[in-house]
């Protein structure tokens, strides 16, 4: 550790879509609460991004427990965006967030176009919200979230209508739960937005075999964790090959060569999810060992690493 | 509430029953931060299977920032604490949580099953501090046999207190659950302090409620991150809206949990 701390520092910045970041370390939605649950544990203002909690209109209960359930290097998790409503998350979550220098993104759901151009409206213009992430893949909501994340006409039109409704830049966020990724992600680009987010949970499902009962009340639930990285690599490097804006990659992130992976796959900038929960420094340390690999490397700065996946034999 | 995450070396790790461990770790800042009835997530290995933290209770702070918890051997998890020696380190956060609301109503009972036993030492310790003489207080303890309760008995006489124990085999004290020894001494008592099964806290809940004394329960629900962020730890409250054990909780007002669906 002490040779890391002697290290020159290379520049980790990166922008994303009109997003400027300090690095490219950022939390996932749902992972971090809304930032403050982990301020004892680490050093937010270190932070690329935060992303919050994912935002309705109304606030919703969520689903009934169990929510949560370990799996083999995962979790299964059918939380049911259970969350605080638009009213009390700017009143209540963003004057500490705006406190913090790091940027933050809110994530936003909806049942309809409505919905989604009312939060992208009613987000602009705070100081402290620094950019949104529209969730248009949830796949514990019975109503909402799916539809759109599934068909390239739906994601098109929601993303078209979030652009309509603010100028914050406008990440969208995809569903890993579809036969073809990269077309997803040409449908939300041609609807305008300015980055893409990948991946969304994987959904799942698992069986108590004693009372023969689903583990989760939801039955099904989304899949996290190690378990999904080398899923959610390979999207995002589908993703990469289609798509000219940039992508932020995320799905079982948690140490510095995990998040190197996904940069040479073509992510501009990461996510930590699950792994903020048994792990909250994972974030401060990928930041601190992306300094160790590029100087390891030869390189001064992490956008010189992104998409250099080298393919063919090596000669 | 301040909490923090700690490298904590183990001290010392006691087999007290076939399946029951006591660990003492050196945690100082989360032992001298911390109150009876909060709990803190332990990493139980440093492989991504199991991967999640595990939630204990506290069950003892002692001089030099010991914190002692007190575990049963059930799944993955637990198996892979089990195999930390002294010397090694453990990965610690807490402490978390509320815990008891101890400066209320004496004497009081203190009602505990199997492994709910854990936080009811350090909450019997820090009772002394601010109570009434303690013989005042009851001690009802229960578990399966007396292989595994005495033990746990044995800690609290230490301390001074009378015991009253259960177990199922009827090997130690009262054949039969502990619930059955609270009818008794529930008019000598002004709050009654639960931990255990939740079959056990629900009886306890309505007998108290029956009784018009107050309670307090420590629930137990699968946790991802102890921390209020996956928001995965819910119960029902009476009018069927959810609290987070690892926030609201997990002590509990027996009142504000809704016991039967
Ligand atoms: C606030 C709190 C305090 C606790 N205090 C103690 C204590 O002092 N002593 C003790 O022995 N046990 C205690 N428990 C229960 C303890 O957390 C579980 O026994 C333990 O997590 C089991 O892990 P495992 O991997 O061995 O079991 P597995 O069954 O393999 O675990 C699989 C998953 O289920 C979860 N799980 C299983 N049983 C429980 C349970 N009863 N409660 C919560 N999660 C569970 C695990 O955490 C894990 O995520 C407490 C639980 C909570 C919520
Ligand atoms: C408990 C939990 C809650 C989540 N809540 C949300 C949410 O509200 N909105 C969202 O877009 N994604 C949510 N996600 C998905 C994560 O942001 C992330 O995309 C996914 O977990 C994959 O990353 P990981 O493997 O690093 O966790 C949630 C994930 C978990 C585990
Ligand atoms: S365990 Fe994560 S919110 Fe309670």
């Amino acid at each position: 550790m002490d040779a890391v701390k002697t290290i020159p520092k290379a520049d980790l910045q990166v922008n994303i879509g009109g997003l400027p970041l300090r690095n490219p370390v950022m939390t996932a939605s749902g992972t971090f609460g809304y930032g403050r649950e982990f301020e004892n544990l680490v050093n937010l203002h270190r932070l690329g991004g935060i992303v919050v909690k994912g935002i309705s209109i109304q606030p919703r209960p969520g689903n009934p427990p169990p929510r949560i359930v370990e799996t083999s290097s995962g979790m299964l998790n059918a939380i049911g965006l259970e969350n605080v409503g638009i009213e009390r998350f700017l009143t209540e979550k963003v004057p500490y967030l705006k406190t913090l220098r790091t940027k933050v993104v809110v994530n936003i759901l909806g049942d309809s176009l409505d919905e989604y151009a009312y939060l992208a409206e009613k987000l602009s213009g705070h100081e402290g919200i620094h950019a949104l992430e529209v969730n248009i893949s949830c796949p514990n909501v019975k109503k909402g979230g799916v539809a759109f994340g599934v068909d390239p006409e739906m994601a098109k039109a929601v993303t078209a209508a979030v652009k309509t409704a603010t100028d914050l830049p406008v990440m969208i966020k995809l569903s890993p739960n579809v036969t073809d990724i990269a077309s997803m992600a040409q449908a939300v680009e041609q609807g305008g937005a300015d980055s893409v987010s990948l991946i969304n949970t994987l959904i799942g499902m698992g069986i108590d075999t004693s009372s023969r009962r689903p583990k989760l009340a939801n039955v099904i639930g989304g899949l996290s964790g190690p378990a999904i990285k080398p899923v959610a690599l390979r999207m995002v490097w589908q993703v990469a090959q289609a798509v000219s804006i940039p992508i932020v990659g995320i799905g079982g992130i948690e140490t510095a060569e995990d998040a190197i992976e996904f940069l040479l796959a073509g992510a501009t900038a990461i996510q930590v999810g699950t792994a903020n929960f048994y792990d909250p420094q994972a974030t401060e340390k990928i930041i601190t060992g992306l300094h160790q690999y590029l100087y390891e490397q030869k390189e001064i700065c992490v956008r010189s690493i992104i998409g250099t996946i080298r393919l063919g034999s090596s000669t | 509430m301040p909490n923090f995450q700690e490298k904590a070396l183990v001290q010392a790790h006691e087999q007290l029953a076939p399946d029951i461990f006591r660990l003492t770790v050196h945690s100082p800042q989360i032992a001298q931060a911390s109150a009876p009835g909060q709990f803190v997530m332990i990493k139980s290995s440093n492989t991504s299977d199991p991967l999640l933290r595990r939630p204990f209770s506290i069950h003892d702070v002692t001089s030099g920032g010991m914190l002692h918890l007190l575990y049963k051997v059930i799944g993955k998890g637990t198996r892979c604490l089990q195999n930390l020696s002294p010397g090694e380190q453990t990965d610690l956060i807490g402490p978390l949580g509320h815990g008891f609301q101890f400066s209320v109503q004496e004497p009081a009972c203190l009602l505990g099953g199997g492994m709910g036993i854990a936080p009811l030492l350090y909450l019997a310790k820090s009772l002394q501090n601010v109570s009434s003489p303690r013989q005042d207080h009851q001690i009802l303890l229960g578990a399966r046999t007396s292989v595994e309760l005495a033990p746990l008995v044995d800690d609290f006489q230490q301390l001074g207190y009378t015991v009253q124990a259960a177990t199922d085999d009827g090997s130690l004290g009262h054949h039969g659950f502990v619930s059955e020894l609270l009818e008794e001494v529930l008019p000598s008592v002004r709050t009654v302090y639960v931990c255990g099964p939740h079959p056990l806290m629900a009886a306890i809940a309505r007998q108290c409620q029956a009784a018009d004394v107050p309670c307090q329960v420590s629930l137990e629900t699968h946790m991802a991150c102890g921390l209020g962020a996956c928001l995965g730890c819910t119960i029902y409250a009476p009018d069927k809206s959810y609290r987070h054990v690892c926030k609201h909780g997990p002590v509990f007002d027996a009142n504000e949990v809704l016991w039967t669906l």
